[in-house]
């Protein structure tokens, strides 16, 4: 018998913290994989930030730092400027990213930082219990729009891969999903790659990933699956939405 | 290097590249941007980064990610912007990194102006961030002091492992004196803890603010509390003028202390035996060596470019052993000698 | 038999994530026992079925499952 799957060694022992059925352990365990494979745990610097994700450190067998609520991408810029050798990644949700940090995620991609960002979109503050994310789906109803996301009053629902890709100093931005198998292993080719182009030098990478919120959208583990699929990813359309790459 | 003629800004940037800094990342506000202005001119050039941030937020986050890495770094602003740099300053002080913040204050509140104040002591020395903690806050009298005091800086952020503040007065950021800076090299703490990829070592390191279990963040407190009491044992500084055969005590820190010397030269002639005590730490503060000079005089006085706000620590210090008065000018207007003379001798003839 | 799916019963939260993913429908809770953690944990009901396709391993989010192929 051949193993053909078990745990990575980028993960630490100890039991994630998620509630069952969340996708952030797949998330987690993706990056943790792309990081044993690319051989850079011990280059690896991660920056954990505030949300569900916020004891990430624990989870994760590189360095870690802590940031506060949306500040990640600045403590990515000033390790990465003054230890330019390590491998410099945030891992973000999208009350970190798309709400309190957009000032930080924006000006990290114009100056074209050369760090990796793993962008969790689960459409929810799930570490607060369930409020209205600026990604909140039109009609969702959250602990903060109990009748319904009215996009009328609270807007529709930020496109941040959309956003970063415009910035020109930006390298590479997609959206991947962690709906089934298949957009699993997608999301991980999609991961390794925004670490690959750090490991090159070649700039600013950041993949949105659609995950999931069960407890939070309250659907099962596997109804949140499909919510993913059949919701969230018709208005947050996957794909490459920017690849400096595919230009050169 | 014997003495050059230098602006404040730019000799406490020069005063922080002799000091072996890293790193630097600021943002522009006024009355500090020669300092940026200068680190981005010559920082590079001695090996180390500048970086103009987005925000005050980010630049604070910057030097709290780059000190978590176990670079020496710094950064520098004003009242509004060392206002925003408060949380990231908590979080320093949380995950115990050796980093040194600037303050060229001047006056508020809000946008305010942007001529010298001392209306940030509040802000420097009880500072706006959560939690259970102290920063060590430097307070120089004029340029050369402001020199030593920031390498100073970064030998006590080294050492305690905490966020240093260096404030400075507008006056001093903005006015040139002839300056000597020691360009002693200043050894660097190994930093075994740092976060820098895990390399080598045997486990991973982790650099964090959170402590969940209420025990753990208790006995966390307590270590930083008991780190504070050690630096205020060791490394409380003042300055006494004057102060042995004195009857009137005035307590001033920074450049408005060099204008109260001018009024005790005044004060003396005219026969009234007046002394000076300066801190030159504000965090800690100097209570029981003021405490000591407050029991031989009349009365105290205490002066600040501010409606009075260092005067709250002098009362605990004085601790009601004789009266303590107050003058002080705001909105940075600056004091003349005269009127220090004169409120002296007013509240001696109400004795 | 082409693979054997195992799992550490002690972590598996029992979310359904995998029994869901497993294209030989071979994964189950076991609803008769209640692990240190409080969950029903997956289980392979039928071993000589698996086929090694990792997808069960691939959407557990507490990698708690170990997959092996038959050496041919």
């Amino acid at each position: 018998m051949t193993v053909v799957f078990k745990k990575t060694k980028g993960l630490t022992n100890k039991p994630l913290t998620y509630c069952p059925g969340c996708t952030h352990g797949i998330i987690h365990r993706l990056v943790a994989e792309v990081l044993e494979e690319l051989n850079i745990l011990d280059r690896s610097v991660l920056i954990a930030s505030v949300g569900c994700s916020v004891m990430a450190y624990d989870f994760f067998n590189t360095d870690c730092i802590q940031a506060a609520h949306g500040r990640a991408p600045a403590v990515a810029t000033g390790v990465k400027r003054v230890r330019p050798d390590s491998i410099v990644f945030t891992y973000q949700g999208d009350g970190d990213l798309a709400s309190i940090g957009t000032g930080e995620i924006v000006q990290a991609a114009h100056r074209g930082e050369n760090i990796t960002v793993i962008f969790v979109n689960n459409a929810i503050y799930g570490m607060t219990g369930g409020q209205m994310a600026p990604t909140t789906l039109p009609g969702q109803i959250t602990t903060t729009s109990p009748y319904g996301r009215d996009v009328k009053t609270q807007g529709e629902p930020i496109k941040m891969s959309e956003l970063i890709a415009t910035i020109p100093g930006t390298y590479y931005v997609e959206r991947v999903m962690t709906a089934d198998p298949v957009s699993v292993r997608k999301a991980k080719t999609a991961i390794k790659k925004a670490f690959q182009n750090q490991v090159d030098g070649k700039g600013f990478s950041m993949v949105e990933v659609l995950s999931s919120c069960n407890i939070g959208w309250g659907l099962s583990p596997v109804d949140s699956l499909k919510y993913i699929k059949e919701r969230m990813a018709p208005y947050f359309p996957l794909g490459v939405y920017k690849d400096k790459g595919k230009a050169e | 290097m014997g003495k050059v003629l230098m602006k404040g800004n730019e000799a406490i940037a020069q005063a922080a590249i002799s000091a072996g800094c890293e790193g630097f990342f600021g943002y522009p506000i006024t009355p500090q941007n020669e300092v940026p202005e200068y680190m981005s001119k010559y920082l590079a050039k001695s090996g180390g980064v500048f970086v103009q941030a987005e925000s005050e937020l980010a630049a604070i986050n910057m030097v709290y990610g780059a000190a978590a890495a176990g670079a020496r770094v710094m950064t520098s602003s004003s009242s509004p912007g060392i206002a925003l740099k408060q949380e990231g300053i908590s979080y320093c002080a949380g995950a115990q990194l050796p980093v040194v913040i600037v303050s060229i204050s001047r006056g508020g509140p809000g946008l305010g102006g942007i001529l010298p104040s001392q209306g940030d002591y509040n802000q420097a020395t009880r500072g706006g961030g959560n939690g259970d903690y102290r920063v060590i806050v430097l307070a120089p009298n004029g340029v050369q002091e402001a020199t030593d005091m920031v390498r100073h800086a970064f030998k006590l952020a080294d050492s305690y492992r905490i966020p240093v503040m260096v404030m400075a007065d507008g006056i001093i950021g903005q006015m040139m004196e002839p300056v000597e800076i020691d360009t002693t090299p200043i050894p660097k703490a190994p930093n075994l803890w740092a976060a820098t990829g895990q390399g080598k070592r045997a486990h991973t390191n982790m650099v964090n603010s959170m402590h969940l279990d209420p025990y753990e963040l208790e006995d966390h407190n307590i270590l930083l509390n008991n780190k504070y009491l050690e630096i205020a044992k060791n490394e409380t500084d003042y300055e006494k003028y004057l102060c042995d055969d004195a009857e009137v005590l005035i307590v001033a820190y920074g450049t408005p202390s060099r204008i109260v010397k001018s009024a005790i030269k005044t004060l003396r002639e005219e026969g009234i035996k007046a002394g000076l005590f300066r801190p030159k730490t504000l965090v800690p503060y100097p209570f029981d060596a003021l405490h000591e000079a407050s029991k031989s005089v009349k009365f105290v006085l205490v002066t600040e470019l501010s409606m009075g706000q260092m005067i709250v620590d002098v009362k605990l210090a004085v601790n009601g052993l004789v009266p303590v008065h107050f003058y002080g000018r705001t909105g940075g207007v600056i004091f003349e000698p005269q009127e220090i003379v004169d409120a002296v001798k007013s509240h001696l003839g109400g004795k | 038999m082409k693979g054997r799916v195992s799992f550490d019963n002690d972590t598996c939260k029992g979310c359904g994530l995998c029994v869901s993913a497993c294209p030989m429908k071979i994964l189950a809770l076991d609803l008769s026992k209640v692990n240190k953690i409080g969950y029903n944990p997956a289980y392979c009901i039928d071993q000589e079925k698996c086929i090694a396709c990792t997808n069960c391993a691939l959407m557990c989010p507490d990698s708690v499952i170990t997959v092996e192929r038959l050496d041919i």
